[in-house]
């Protein structure tokens, strides 16, 4: 083949993801550029943002405890979050994997659910249910004895919590039964007849398989919790704030634009370490699963 | 007496009856295949020996135990799957001591007898290999020594060598026959592949349709098929339409040109069975012509258009010279070569 056709099918890639690419960079990469040049920008009561470059926003967020306290919760609750969707939603998915036909999609559909709903409806729903001492789930658990006296839940993470957990089940659900599709359909049965009881089969069998799904799902719910907005807004309220509610309120209520591009940027770092650092050591650690 | 016995065994799904009056018994050591077409129910039979399938009817009896009552976990039977359903997460010897680890083994005893079961499927070396880091071959190696480390009563194997290559799948047949010979472990293997079944086993139960065939040795099967469908399941074969007319003093079994004394029994339109080894090139007989001749290295392929309808001839390449294409022969063969069945006219 001669060099010059070589040289044309090299360019050929770049110049069909052109379009798209610049999509990429017109949309997000300029805008994010811009956000984090705008963290660098001096604020005012009176004198607006000054496009200068100090260090000012930056400093009060390392110093001011008052940062450091709103970004541990945040993380908290993601953490929270994260652990309780696995708890339920390992379980749920494999239980969904094992029903017939119907059922499946049905369940599917209930589990995919907060999905299809506005995200400001369900988490009124939320604060409905939840609405103070008198609210259902109160009412609910009290009659059933579980507890004697109300749980708070606005305003609370608890609250957060739930509510957060509830809209982030169905990527953990998919997650995991995308992992348990991959499971070879007769390698219970096989672990069956070596004599191993139904316990064992889902300790050493099932979980060291789907254990992957349950990361990568772990993975996104994380990081869509730590940087959920509606939920912390709605549920959490004025008091209690995490990154997210900050930056919005830095933006458009106290107008300091450059001390919530300081947030709003630590919170997109945050992330991305925590995100790449994670999946980096899954990946080394279950080699022999994901090949 | 019986190790293994199938007793009226059945199996219903719904309305759908897949396996029907399923009745066997295995010898002890003895090396069976349940040989049919996709759908037969043959696995589902096996399946019903493993446990994972509970039989609509019939028992299902070890040592003159009722096996059906016992749980799929107790029943300590080795089982390779045509998928392996190797443990991925698990190295070879860690799949291998699976089942000893739940027989709570003693941790000397255990790396010793999943040594030695490595050892002897020939992947000494192995252990620490994962099972997607193995061919097809060694994976199907280590499935075959992790249902054999447990010392089973009964081996069973579903269409374990299907998915190796031909050559692969060749080895494996010889290799699976000397360990089978050697511990002397029962075994029933499920196959569709008659050339499978007729190399391995001490007897061959041939399935259709959720019904049981023939039940007999290799030869038996394929020389002496007992209904149209053994006849041409096992192998290539040619049937006739022939009749016996009682009325000739001798009776005389009749097809076009060709005719013998008729078999003892019989009366009227019946189907003549013969293998295409078995017939020859005379001076009378079936009248027929060359349609194709192929030349196959160590045997000749005729495919001739005869009285009787299309008719196939393989004749050794043993020097003599053979007709050509195009030349009318006769078609002859010896009467004991022949399976005669009576043949409904439609």
């Amino acid at each position: 083949m001669s060099g010059l056709a070589e040289e044309r099918n090299a360019r050929a890639p770049w110049a069909l993801t052109a379009p798209a690419l610049m999509l990429f960079v017109g949309v997000l990469l300029v805008p994010l550029a811009m956000t984090v040049m705008l963290s660098f920008h001096d604020w005012g009561q009176y004198k607006g943002i000054e496009p200068v470059f100090i260090l000012k926003n930056w400093q009060e967020i390392a110093t001011d405890s008052y940062y450091a306290e709103m970004f541990w919760r945040t993380f908290r609750i993601a953490i929270l979050t994260t652990l309780l969707t696995a708890l339920l939603g390992a379980p749920e998915a494999y239980i969904l994997n094992r029903m017939s036909g119907r059922w499946k999609s049905f369940f599917l559909l209930v589990i995919l659910g907060p999905l299809l709903i506005s995200v400001v409806a369900r988490t009124l729903g939320w604060a409905l249910l939840f609405g103070g001492n008198n609210g259902l789930v109160n009412k609910l658990l009290m009659s059933a004895g579980v507890i004697r006296f109300p749980i708070p839940f606005m305003f609370t993470e608890t609250g957060m919590v739930v509510a957060l957990a509830h809209v982030m089940m169905p990527f953990m659900v998919l997650s995991v039964w995308a992992a348990l599709q991959r499971l070879d359909p007769q390698i219970e049965n096989a672990a069956m007849s070596l004599g191993a009881g139904p316990v064992t089969i889902i300790r050493r069998i099932i979980m060291p398989q789907i254990m992957p799904g349950v990361l990568s799902g772990a993975i996104i719910v994380f990081s869509l919790s730590a940087s959920a907005f509606a939920t912390p807004a709605i549920i959490g309220g004025r008091r209690l704030k995490v990154a997210a509610t900050l930056a919005y309120d830095e933006f458009l209520n106290t107008l300091n634009w450059p001390l919530g591009a300081a947030v709003a940027t630590l919170l997109l770092v945050a992330l991305v370490l925590i995100v790449v650092g994670s999946n980096a050591l899954i990946e080394r650690r279950y080699a022999e699963v994901f090949r | 007496m019986a190790y293994l016995e199938l007793d009226g065994v059945a199996k219903q799904f719904g309305a759908q009856t897949v396996v029907d009056d399923f009745s066997l018994a295995v010898g002890k050591g003895e090396f069976i295949s349940f040989l049919g077409p996709s759908g037969c129910g043959k696995t589902t039979t096996l399946q019903m020996i493993a446990g994972f399938l509970d039989p609509t009817r019939g028992a299902i009896r070890l040592e003159d135990k009722d096996l059906t009552a016992i749980h799929p976990a107790k029943r300590g039977l080795g089982i390779v799957f045509q998928s392996y359903a190797l443990f991925p997460h698990m190295t070879a010897a860690e799949n291998v001591a699976f089942g000893l680890e739940m027989r709570n083994v003693p941790r000397n005893e255990l790396a010793e007898r999943v040594r030695a079961a490595l050892a002897m499927v020939g992947l000494a070396g192995y252990e620490e290999r994962h099972p997607r880091r193995m061919s097809g071959g060694q994976q199907q190696r280590v499935a075959l020594a992790r249902a054999l480390v447990i010392k089973p009563s009964v081996l069973l194997l579903d269409e374990p060598l299907s998915n190796l290559d031909a050559k692969l799948r060749e080895e494996m047949q010889i290799e699976l026959r000397q360990i089978q010979r050697t511990i002397g472990t029962t075994t029933i293997l499920v196959t569709h592949d008659q050339n499978e079944a007729m190399s391995l086993s001490d007897r061959i139960v041939v399935m259709s349709q959720g019904k049981i065939e023939q039940i007999g040795t290799p030869q038996e099967t394929y020389e002496k098929p007992v209904s149209a469908f053994v006849s041409q399941f096992l192998g290539k074969t040619n049937d006739f339409a022939g009749t016996i007319d009682r009325t000739a003093i001798p009776a005389r079994l009749v097809a076009g040109s060709w005719s013998a004394p008729a078999p003892a029994g019989l009366s009227g339109p019946v189907t003549v069975s013969i293998r295409p080894e078995r017939i020859g090139f005379g001076d009378e007989g079936l009248g027929a012509k060359i349609v194709t001749r192929i030349f196959q290295g160590n045997h000749w392929l005729f495919q001739c258009d005869s009285e009787c309808g299309p008719a196939i001839v393989i004749r050794q390449n043993d020097g003599e010279r053979q007709p050509a294409e195009g030349d009318a022969v006769r078609l002859t063969w010896r009467p004991e070569d022949m399976s005669v069945r009576a043949r409904t006219v439609t």
